[in-house]
């Protein structure tokens, strides 16, 4: 006997606790079977790409921290290298040495609450988030030390960084990468060889490494796939190419993989921090940021820089007819890109594993839809 | 035809009105049959209520150091009215009735996932010779039964509210729940097989050695089990917040909210009061009143889960229900066999300390033993 069937439309979304904000997917399911899914995206559009286009080379970089509001820091950063280049400014050792430590530092944030909240979707509810939100928290407050702002930092301006680092913020983030050991190998302890995380974590949402590079993926969601490739070393701006770290790769391509990519990626910022920090005690204090003009006319023509923001390849393609405002704002956000291989990821797979690879692909909305 | 009261109570097994022949014997039991179930049924009521509240309090306070949070702490001295708070809260709230619902069931469902609780209760022993039914002879398989009707009323509940969220919640709770009472079922037959009585005073008092120490393996199982039962963290998919939101009581509010909120520390209570009257030796226990030894257990048994839903990510259905036919099954029968014939070899007297080491290296062996011919990963087996 044969029972009739029939597959449901649910809507996942954009009211949902697991969507990361307001993403919205159309999934076709037979019974729990995922068998078809339709992303929809748009709802916090707020034309961010148009406005720049009204607004100074400097009034922009306030929309950049609204990118991708978990990691400002790194928007501000890829946008200001791009002007930079653009306009031809050179930048102060000292500033350059500023940035790379708060993007560094971002970049941990980013990943704490990428691993936070993934595994929080995956049903371990509240503990792994606050471990991870301690440590984040401590971040904050030395961002806050730096530019008196926890979240929203236009810190990172045309020439430079907006102010010198106080002296006790050295101090400080030595502190917290001295302690920050110690919490990660906590956080490790508590769930890498937790059965239940690794059979819900290995084999599902898997991609492979040729059709990541075919779908433009970036960041830790191609490393895990084993494509060895990150911006910092292998296109390597500003001073990268005098810190000596790995690149983490996974081989499966899997949810853990990308668990794991992240992970490690922590201690390889860590250690770039360090780093940064013994060099920057050996610079003589000086200026941090090249006076430019606050109506900065860029000549004429074109530019695309790509950084290794936390997410991926974040890219500013800025177009100048010489005037005071871009002629044309684009942004290549990350995570909008590698979101496009989540229907490849998922079907076939479980509601549960929907949501966890949803989770680890690491989206912040603001920075899919701008 | 059953016309009368006096009726009732002969049609009545002899357990029930056995305490009323004779009242000196049966401690509190009142004298009058119809004065001893209101006292009784309003106790249960006032008893279940107190110890929901008090393990919402518990669970919010237990977990919070765990999560690096404080926890309630603004009503009442360590926030001990938090619950009065939620509950005054949770009956002002507007009562919503979805248009497409099916009215009557939507309206049952709340009540019909209640009731269990407070019937189950009836048998439960918290004291010597103290209860509604003080001492069933069949309590343990009217547990068993009567907790079968969760299953129902959870169904109910997803169906009845016409939403698609619910019923994935639904779905996959009548899977889980009907694959979960197997092993748990296999598991308490092993301790009956034991103390040779259904009763589950009889059970208490035949525990001279906690049967957690005895019978490692099924109590580990009912344990795993109960969590099922439950639908605690590792098994909480059917109303997994991060996936299908509440799953079955999705569209439930107010009150009726309220309701499954009930029934669910209800059940958290009416399963750690049964691995506590199983396994750990009810509410026997040295120095203290027997009946506080007994909310001891129960706390220290729900702390465990807590604990436990504090630390492990959920599984996923297909992974559930492989665990449940897999895993347990087969290890409760195995468990089922090794009891029985330690049974006989003891010649019905199997409660004693000889057994202990024996038991518990036997479960070690067979728990990872079969572990390594069954594995949870992979990606999804979907049988097309």
């Amino acid at each position: 006997m044969t029972i009739k069937t029939e597959l449901m439309a649910l809507n996942i979304g954009p009211h949902h606790p697991s969507t990361h904000g307001v993403f919205r997917m159309r999934v076709t399911l037979d019974g729990e079977v995922v068998k078809d899914i339709e992303p929809v995206f748009g709802y916090l559009y707020r034309g961010l790409e148009k406005l720049a286009e009204g607004r100074t080379y400097t009034q922009n970089i306030p929309l950049t921290d609204r990118l991708d509001y978990v990691s400002s820091m790194s928007c501000n950063y890829g946008y200001c290298l791009a002007v930079e280049k653009l306009a031809s400014i050179q930048v102060p050792e000292r500033a350059n040495y500023i940035r790379i430590i708060v993007c560094e530092l971002q970049r941990m944030i980013n990943h704490m609450i990428a691993v936070g909240f993934f595994i929080n979707d995956l049903g371990a509810f509240g503990t792994p988030i606050m471990y991870m939100w301690r440590e984040r928290d401590k971040l904050l407050d030395l961002f806050e030390m730096l530019c008196g702002q926890r979240f929203l930092y236009n810190y990172i301006r045309i020439g430079g960084v907006s102010h010198d680092i106080p002296p006790e913020f050295i101090p400080a983030v030595n502190k917290f990468l001295d302690d920050y050991i110690g919490y990660h190998k906590e956080m490790e302890a508590l769930l890498k060889e937790n059965e239940i995380l690794k059979a819900r974590t290995i084999g599902t949402g898997v991609i492979s490494a040729d059709r990541a590079i075919n779908t433009s993926m970036s960041g830790p969601c191609l490393r895990a796939t084993g494509v060895d490739w990150d911006l910092r070393r292998d296109k390597s701006y500003s001073i990268y190419d005098r810190f000596k770290f790995d690149v983490i790769i996974g081989e499966n391509g899997d949810n853990y993989d990308r668990y794991r990519v992240r992970m490690g990626e922590l201690i390889e910022s860590h250690s770039i921090v360090r780093q940064a920090l013994e060099q920057l005690e050996d610079l003589q204090p000086g200026p941090v940021r090249t006076e430019t003009p606050n109506l900065l006319r860029p000549p004429k023509g074109d530019v695309y820089v790509a950084t290794e923001a936390p997410k991926g390849e974040l890219g500013f393609y800025i177009v100048s007819n010489g005037s005071i405002a871009p002629y044309r704002w684009h942004v290549r956000s990350p995570d909008f890109i590698n979101l496009t291989a989540l229907r490849e990821m998922v079907i076939g797979g479980m509601i549960a594993d929907l949501i966890a690879t949803f989770g680890s692909i690491d989206i912040c909305l603001a920075s899919v839809d701008r | 035809m059953i016309t009368t009261p006096q009726e009732i109570i002969t049609r009545m097994p002899a357990s029930v009105w056995q305490p009323f022949d004779d009242p000196l014997d049966s401690g509190w039991a009142v004298d009058n049959f119809w004065a001893h179930w209101g006292l009784f049924s309003v106790g249960i009521i006032g008893f279940v209520l107190l110890v929901v509240m008090g393990f919402i309090w518990f669970e919010r306070r237990f977990i919070s150091p765990m999560q690096l949070r404080i926890g309630p702490n603004r009503c009442g001295p360590f926030g001990l009215l938090q619950p009065v708070a939620d509950a005054v809260k949770v009956m002002l709230k507007e009562d919503i009735v979805p248009n497409l619902a099916d009215k009557v069931v939507h309206f049952i469902a709340p009540i019909a996932i209640f009731v269990p609780v407070l019937l189950m209760f009836a048998v439960i022993p918290v004291h010597e010779g103290v209860g509604l039914i003080p001492d069933l002879n069949v309590g343990i398989l009217f547990v068993i039964a009567v907790g079968s009707i969760e299953t129902i009323a959870v169904f109910m509940a997803g169906w009845g509210s016409n939403n698609k969220y619910s019923i994935l919640g639904a779905m996959r709770s009548v899977a889980m729940m009907v694959s979960y009472e197997m092993p748990m079922a296999f598991a308490v037959v092993a301790v009956v097989l034991v103390t040779g009585t259904l009763s589950l005073q009889g059970i208490v008092q035949a525990q001279t050695i906690p049967f957690a120490l005895l019978l490692p393996m099924a109590f580990i199982l009912y344990f795993i089990g109960a969590l099922a039962e439950l639908q605690r963290t590792p098994f909480d998919l059917l109303e997994a917040e991060s996936e299908i939101i509440a799953g079955y009581h999705i569209e439930y509010s107010g009150m009726k909210f309220a309701m499954f909120y009930l029934g669910e520390y209800g059940g958290a209570i009416i399963q750690s009061a049964l691995i506590t009257t199983l396994f750990l030796a009810g509410w026997k226990g040295p120095f203290l009143p027997p009946f506080l030894w007994f909310m001891i257990k129960l706390f220290a048994v729900f702390g465990m889960i807590v604990w436990i839903r504090a630390t492990w990510p959920r599984v996923r259905i297909d992974q559930l229900m492989s665990f449940a036919w897999k895993y347990m099954l087969p290890l409760s029968i195995v468990n089922l066999l090794i009891v029985a014939l330690e049974v006989i070899w003891f010649e019905g007297d199997a409660v004693t300390w000889w057994l202990v080491p024996i038991n518990i290296v036997i479960c070690g062996a067979l728990l990872t033993g079969w572990a390594t011919f069954f594995k949870l990963r992979g990606g999804p087996q979907v049988e097309s």
